[in-house]
């Protein structure tokens, strides 16, 4: 495994940094739990809006254009995870690396221009 | 090049522990330093930040931005954050209490773990991974899920289209950061940060580079900032429109994580670019100046790094007072059908350069 600083695995520094996260949340949370001042209303546990009651259910559907967004991204952030390996060694490859991403590459973008063809690339 | 090795520093303390106590117990005791450090200097830089943008947003107005508390109002982010501390935390009605607590956790964690893996000079890094870009990316990526989550269970409206815009906004632009950092690493051939520093040795990326990397530092600056949600970007929290989105309904320190993150977030995303574009910790050298470049070395690794990132920093913070808000549609436009194909093109165009060696 990497080593770094003071010759701890980079594995369990990682940990480190994890529980350092969480524990600046768990005690910031903690300390201002004991400080802060506490009231009760009836009004301040309502919904944030502009003076008048929220009208229907906020946790509703929402735009689908969203959801099309996130799909697209998926396809090419699985794309991008395929190709880091082959960025690494890239150089050691030569040209028959380049042309054997750039096929797969092709069909990527390939998929770019259909999706924008369709029209999924558009805001309605 | 003699740079100072912080490695002699940290294994002198570690000989020092190991020689007064047992291996286990030393690996412990120095967890625990780490872990305080960082988060010391988390919070930290997370408020000089907070102080540092409204200043360069003051001064970019001709305002004075904050004066009172200490000199030059450098304290005033301290002020503010106590501030912060004892205000109340509502107790609100009809929200999600799990995911509602939960959110913050995941936004915090999210920015800390990408943060631990910044160089801050030689032998400083604290997660050191020989895929530590690819973990970078990975680690920052949570953050969205945070924001996510807090919009949806705050049960507001607000917070639900906040939160909405800002994952669509968020992912579609990690394309673009994902795609101009392994354009990056196409070119250093190493995706270790170290590595990547290590090989910035000659010359900085955007200069040995050609023009791929100058493309990839434009794309690189332009997608950071919407990645971070901030200005010409900020649709998520455009306060004209939802209050203050995604955290409309966190109140007292439970918005205040959101703050820091996001602070730190804009840290983040600098300290990338000036250890992928601008030498990380190497000090600016000019081929043929050798008392220019002694000199140059004197200046210590952590200084080079800091001042590269808030020279970054500065950048997108100046984006922000320039751009008028785009729309979301613009916004998503500008992403999918302008940086996105550049930079796949971008990809090709260095992987020719590297092949055929036509880079310096």
């Amino acid at each position: 495994m990497e080593l770094s600083v003071f010759g701890i695995q980079s594995t369990t520094l990682m940990v480190v940094a994890l529980i350092t996260g969480l524990g600046l949340v768990a005690a910031a949370l903690v300390i201002a739990g004991l400080i802060s001042p506490r009231s009760f209303s009836l009004q301040k546990g309502k919904a944030y809006e502009c003076g008048v009651e929220t009208r229907g259910e906020s946790m509703m559907q929402f735009k689908v254009g969203y959801y099309l967004f996130a799909i697209l991204f998926l396809m090419f952030d699985v794309e991008t995870v395929f190709l880091f390996p082959w960025a690494a060694i890239c150089r050691s490859l030569g040209p028959d690396g380049l042309i054997s991403v750039g096929v797969f590459l092709c069909v990527l973008i390939l998929g770019l221009a259909y999706a924008w063809r369709k029209g999924a690339l558009q805001w309605k | 090049m003699n740079i100072f090795d912080f490695g002699v520093l940290t294994n002198w303390f570690d000989n020092l522990l190991e020689s007064v106590m047992p291996s286990w117990a030393a690996t412990v005791v120095e967890c625990v330093i780490i872990g305080v450090l960082l988060l010391a200097v988390y919070s930290v830089l997370a408020l000089f930040y907070i102080f540092y943008e409204r200043k360069l947003c003051a001064w970019f107005q001709c305002r004075l931005g904050p004066m009172r508390v200490g000199p030059w109002g450098v304290l005033q982010s301290f002020a503010d954050m106590f501030k912060i501390l004892i205000k109340e935390l509502i107790r609100l009605e009809n929200i999600d209490r799990f995911l509602f607590a939960l959110a913050p956790y995941l936004v915090i964690v999210a920015s800390m773990l990408s943060f631990a893996v910044l160089p801050w000079g030689k032998g400083l890094q604290i997660i050191d991974f020989n895929i530590g870009v690819f973990f970078m990316i990975a680690a920052s990526s949570i953050g969205v899920l945070g924001i996510l989550l807090a919009g949806w269970s705050s049960n507001n409206k607000y917070t639900l289209i906040g939160a909405m815009r800002s994952g669509a906004q968020m992912i579609s632009y990690e394309l673009s950061v994902g795609l101009s950092i392994m354009t990056m690493v196409v070119f250093a051939g190493t995706m270790s940060i170290t590595g990547l520093v290590e090989a910035q040795a000659d010359g900085w990326f955007i200069f040995k580079g050609h023009l791929p990397a100058v493309i990839a530092f434009i794309i690189y600056l332009i997608a950071a900032t919407g990645e971070t949600n901030r200005g010409p970007f900020d649709l998520p929290e455009a306060e004209h429109e939802l209050t203050a989105g995604y955290h409309t309904e966190y109140s007292g320190i439970h918005f205040g994580f959101f703050y820091l993150a996001e602070y730190l977030n804009l840290f983040i995303v600098s300290g990338i670019a000036s250890l992928m574009f601008l030498g990380g910790w190497m000090p600016f050298h000019v081929p043929g100046w050798e008392g220019f470049n002694a000199i140059m070395d004197y200046i210590p690794s952590v200084v080079w790094f800091i001042g590269k990132a808030f020279f970054v920093s500065f950048i997108i913070i100046w984006f922000k007072w320039s751009f008028p808000r785009v729309r979301i549609d613009q916004l998503l436009a500008l992403e999918w059908k302008y940086l996105m194909p550049i930079g796949l093109f971008n990809l090709v165009l260095m992987t020719l350069v590297v092949v055929y060696g036509l880079h310096f």
